[in-house]
Parts: structure tokens; C-alpha cells; sequence
């Protein structure tokens, strides 16, 4: 296999996978197909001990491939996945409509919040989320409109919300961003969004064009991994035979 | 003998008790064991002006499309599957017409269980730091810890509020005649929640049989709900379609329906004179032609 073969879904799932390295026994929760395979990779190769789950109330005890059904090892019903959440054992990847520089993130609505001009969800688990335990951002489809220079409806919590006077916000960990782009962090200046990679043939000026707001760090951001032969096999063969990758990922 | 309490209701009757100006809480989760059953009954009535509590889907958005909603207070409104999206609940927030009180899922569950163990309020972490107080108004406040940090700080949380209900309507896979309950899918969601935080406890379940046989059908831990939480059941079968219960699953076919019939007047009026036009029973019968037909199509 040579390195053409590696598809730009398949950097995403190596992406989406270093997420949860070095997360340990925590529930694993992805909102979507790349994070989920992501999750997989990451329980088969660096990290055993993740918990994940069939995407409603049952831990699964094996990895099965998305959409498969698996052995099951434990319960955990949304009432109880809300006492993980407090607890901070739990790292989310979820969407979002729009996320700007700090990480506040929008599922919510767009426009006024007693009349907005589009309805979606609602915040859900999104301020829960943030304040409590790890929570990283999968982007299908990197645009300036996703990445705003505000959002409209503040779900997920960005950085500059913390109030530094208030313990409460003590557990507040905006992780990463993984785009069809690239991989980004919150290290840039005053806990902004930094370029920690893009993926190859992506390049600082189509990441700037689809960027509402200045990224640090982007002109000297290297390659994002390439995935191993062993990685390229799990994602392929074993948790994604059905390519549902593709689906969220042009090449 | 004295004989325990036969709280068998027809659907009617179970709501006839709810007002405008309640507020009510409905059970279930997005578009899953959702009480339809009940909420169609409530379509029969002249009730207005409810204000709906609970981790919502097609539940409110049926409310809404007979302009009984004034007030909201969810986590979420959602369908599930696609299209995802309530259009009755899209359709009332984009022409403000309903006021909402929206918040972390998080802090619904909080606010459940302050009110089931009559306090006034619980602290949550979730909410703060987003959008969530400009929903409230100044109806949802913080509080400060009495107990020092150990740095020595004072940590501040949101004090949400006891979410006390009129009357909550939850819908349960099997039941007796007293409000002995259980549920045979996988997820309990916050039914027993909404029941204890509620004045009038309305109970309906796919089949009513006797108590023998309700405990020997399900392992006791599937018994969420006793009869010192319930104050009416009532049987309807298939009761929580369009949602999924666990005897049944989604009617997908039909979901998309319902939002699709949502997007045009004229498409809604027929949708609302072959399905909400008569009882339940007329309900489930224009349901089962609907699925025949597309059998037919598909055939």
C-alpha cells in the first residue's frame, strides 16, 4: 500500500482516534460516523481501556463495526450517562453549527433566542458538556460559516466564558477540533484556536478562506499523521468495512 | 374485603382533569416511549395556554399544532431520525410564538428531581457560562456554595429550579390496574421522575393484565413505576406510536409524514382531518390504512 492510498476520511479517523490518547477507563461519546471510528481505533490500538457504547443505553463489551451490533458489558441509560457527566469520566465529540475561536459552540438555533430565523435542537447537553469533562468538536465540512467569528445560541462553553473567580468553571476542557481540514487545539493566545496540523494536500490559505476568524499557528502547522499499515487495516476491515467514512468525508 | 384501588381510565377521562394554564410534563425521551396516546386525548380538549416540561419531540410539536402551547421548558426538541427536527416547534420559536425556557438536558433532570423531593431548587455546574440564563429571564438564578472550595474559593452554580408539574403523562410498555408499571425496552428515561414531580399522575401502558402476570413478564428491576405514583391508567395499545415503545419500533414511514404534512397548510389539514379528527381508535384504524397503503406503494 503506498501513501496516494490513504483517503482524506481515513487521516480524520486517525485525527478523530488521537483524541482519546492517553483518556484512559472514560466513556468515549461521539456524535458521528468519523469520531465514532475514531473512538474504535482508539479502543483497538493505544487505548483498551475506553468505554463505548451501542449509541443508546449499553456499554459494549467487544468493537464491533459501525452499526454492528456487540457483546454487551454494562448499562448505562441517559439518566445515568447525566451522573457520568458530572462526574468528568466521559470525553464527548460532538457537532456543531457554528464554533468560534474560543470554542463556544451552537447546536441550537441561529439568530434571535426568542425568534430565530432557524430552529434546531436546542443547547441538549452541550453546556453540561463543556463544563464538565473533556470536549472536542468533529467538523465534516470546514466553512466560514461553521467557524464563526460569534455564535448566536452558546451551547458548548468556549474559553472566554470561564469566569476565573469561580471554581465552577475549574473542569472546563475545550480538547481539540478535528475538520475535513485539519486538527486544532485552544493554545493559541488567550486560549484560541491553534493549527496542530493539516491534513496533506489541505493548505493554510483553504483553511483561512473557510475561517470566520485568525487561527494561530496556522502557516507553520505540519501534516497530520499518516495512519499505520496496522490502522489503515482496522479502519477498513475491521470497524468500517461498509466505507461509511466517505459519506462524511469527500476525497 | 376491602379491594385495592381500580384506577382503569378511558384516555378522556384521564385528561379531563388538566386545565389551561397548567403545566405538564411529558415522558419519554425525543421520539422514544413518548405518551401519543395521551397527548392525542389532550388534542380532543379545549385545554390552552400549557406550559410543556420534559426532554421533548413530536409530543410538543402536536401540542403546538393545535395552539395549546404557551411555554416550553426542554433540553431539546427533537425527532430522533430524520429529519430531525420538530417543524411545529421550528415553526413556533422562528414566529415567537411560544416563550421557551430552554436548558442543558442536564439541568431538566435537576429540576425533576428537586421538585420530587419537594426542595426548592438543585445546584448544576451545566448552564453556566452559556446562553442558557438569557432564556430565563429572571427566573433562573445562581447560588453560592456555603462550603469553602479548598483553595479557599467560593464556587457559584446555577440554582435550578424545582420544575413542579399539574399533572405529567408518561406512557409505559405494561401495567395492572392499580399503576403498578414496567417498561420492557432498554432506556427507563425520566418517567418515574415526572410521575413523583407531579400533582395528577397520568399512566397509559400498551396492555393492562393483572399484577401476576405483569411481575412474572418482566424482570422486577423493569418495574419503575408503583400505584403510590400513579393516579389513572389507561390502556392504549400501540399508544406511543409514532414513537417507539418496547414492544414496538419507530414508524419511521409515519414520522416523516408527520414533519413532511407539517410543512404546508393544506398538506396539515389533511393530515389533521385523517388522523386527529376522531379517538384514538379511529387513530390506530387510519394509521393501519396509512401503513397498508405503503405496503402497496412499495409492492
Amino acid at each position: 500500500m503506498t501513501d496516494n492510498d490513504v483517503t482524506r476520511a481515513e487521516y480524520c479517523a486517525v485525527a478523530c482516534a488521537e483524541m482519546f490518547s492517553g483518556a484512559g477507563e472514560i466513556m468515549a461519546s461521539p456524535m458521528a460516523t468519523l469520531p465514532s471510528i475514531g473512538a474504535r481505533l482508539a479502543r483497538l490500538t493505544s487505548e483498551p481501556d475506553l468505554l463505548i457504547t451501542d449509541g443508546n443505553a449499553l456499554i459494549l463489551a467487544d468493537t464491533p463495526a459501525l452499526g454492528r451490533p456487540g457483546k454487551v458489558e454494562g448499562w448505562l441509560p441517559f439518566s445515568k450517562v447525566f451522573d457520568v457527566v458530572a462526574s468528568g469520566r466521559r470525553h464527548v465529540v460532538m457537532g456543531a453549527n457554528q464554533l468560534d475561536k474560543y470554542g463556544n459552540q451552537n447546536i441550537s438555533a441561529f439568530g434571535p433566542l426568542d425568534k430565530p430565523t432557524r430552529q434546531m435542537f436546542g443547547v441538549r447537553g452541550g453546556p453540561g458538556n463543556a463544563i464538565n469533562h473533556a470536549t472536542s468538536y468533529w467538523v465534516g465540512k470546514h466553512s466560514a460559516r461553521v467557524f464563526s467569528e460569534q455564535v448566536d445560541v452558546v451551547c458548548g462553553v468556549g474559553y472566554d466564558k470561564a469566569d476565573p473567580d469561580n471554581p465552577a468553571y475549574r473542569f472546563l476542557n475545550n480538547y481539540r477540533v478535528v475538520s475535513n481540514l485539519g486538527v486544532f487545539d485552544y493554545s493559541g493566545p488567550g486560549r484560541t484556536m491553534h493549527a496542530l496540523s493539516l491534513h496533506p494536500g489541505v493548505t493554510a490559505e483553504q483553511v483561512r478562506e473557510n475561517t470566520s476568524f485568525e487561527i494561530d499557528g496556522l502557516d507553520a502547522a505540519g501534516p497530520t499523521r499518516e495512519p499505520s499499515a496496522e490502522e489503515l487495516r482496522l479502519i477498513r476491515e475491521v470497524i468500517d468495512p461498509k466505507s461509511l467514512r466517505d459519506r462524511e468525508v469527500a476525497q | 374485603m376491602a379491594q385495592m384501588r381500580d384506577k382503569r381510565r378511558s384516555l378522556d377521562e384521564a385528561v379531563a382533569g388538566i386545565e389551561s394554564g397548567m403545566t405538564i410534563g411529558l415522558g419519554g425521551w425525543g421520539s422514544r416511549r413518548k405518551p401519543m396516546a395521551l397527548v392525542r386525548a389532550l388534542l380532543r380538549t379545549d385545554v390552552t395556554d400549557l406550559t410543556v416540561v420534559g426532554f421533548l419531540g413530536p409530543d410538543l410539536g402536536l401540542l403546538i399544532s393545535a395552539g395549546k402551547v404557551k411555554r416550553a421548558y426542554y433540553g431539546f426538541v427533537s425527532l430522533d431520525s430524520k429529519p430531525f427536527y420538530d417543524p411545529w416547534f421550528a415553526k413556533a420559536r422562528t414566529e415567537g410564538t411560544i416563550e421557551s425556557r430552554e436548558m442543558d438536558e442536564g439541568m431538566v433532570k435537576a429540576g425533576l428531581q428537586a421538585a420530587a423531593a419537594r426542595l426548592p431548587f438543585m445546584p448544576i455546574r451545566a448552564g453556566l457560562g452559556s446562553s442558557v440564563p438569557e432564556f430565563w429571564g429572571e427566573e433562573l438564578k445562581t447560588v453560592e456554595s456555603p462550603y469553602p472550595a479548598a483553595d479557599g474559593r467560593t464556587e457559584t452554580l446555577l440554582a435550578m429550579p424545582a420544575l413542579e408539574l399539574d399533572a405529567a403523562l408518561v406512557h409505559l410498555d405494561i401495567a395492572d390496574e392499580h399503576g403498578n408499571a414496567a417498561y420492557t425496552g432498554v432506556d427507563p428515561y425520566f418517567d418515574d421522575l415526572h410521575l413523583m414531580s407531579a400533582r395528577q399522575r397520568i399512566l397509559s401502558a400498551d396492555t393492562i393484565v393483572s399484577t401476576e402476570e405483569l411481575v412474572d413478564s418482566v424482570p422486577q428491576q423493569a418495574l419503575l413505576v408503583n400505584r403510590m405514583m400513579v393516579d389513572t391508567v389507561s390502556e392504549a395499545a400501540n399508544g406511543a406510536h409514532f414513537t417507539f415503545a418496547g414492544g414496538y419500533g419507530r414508524d419511521e414511514a409515519f414520522q416523516r409524514h408527520y414533519a413532511a404534512s407539517a410543512k404546508d397548510p393544506e398538506a396539515w389539514k389533511t393530515f389533521a382531518e385523517t388522523y386527529l379528527s376522531g379517538d384514538e381508535a379511529d387513530y390506530q384504524a387510519a394509521v393501519a390504512r396509512f401503513t397498508q397503503e405503503q405496503k402497496e406503494q412499495q409492492a
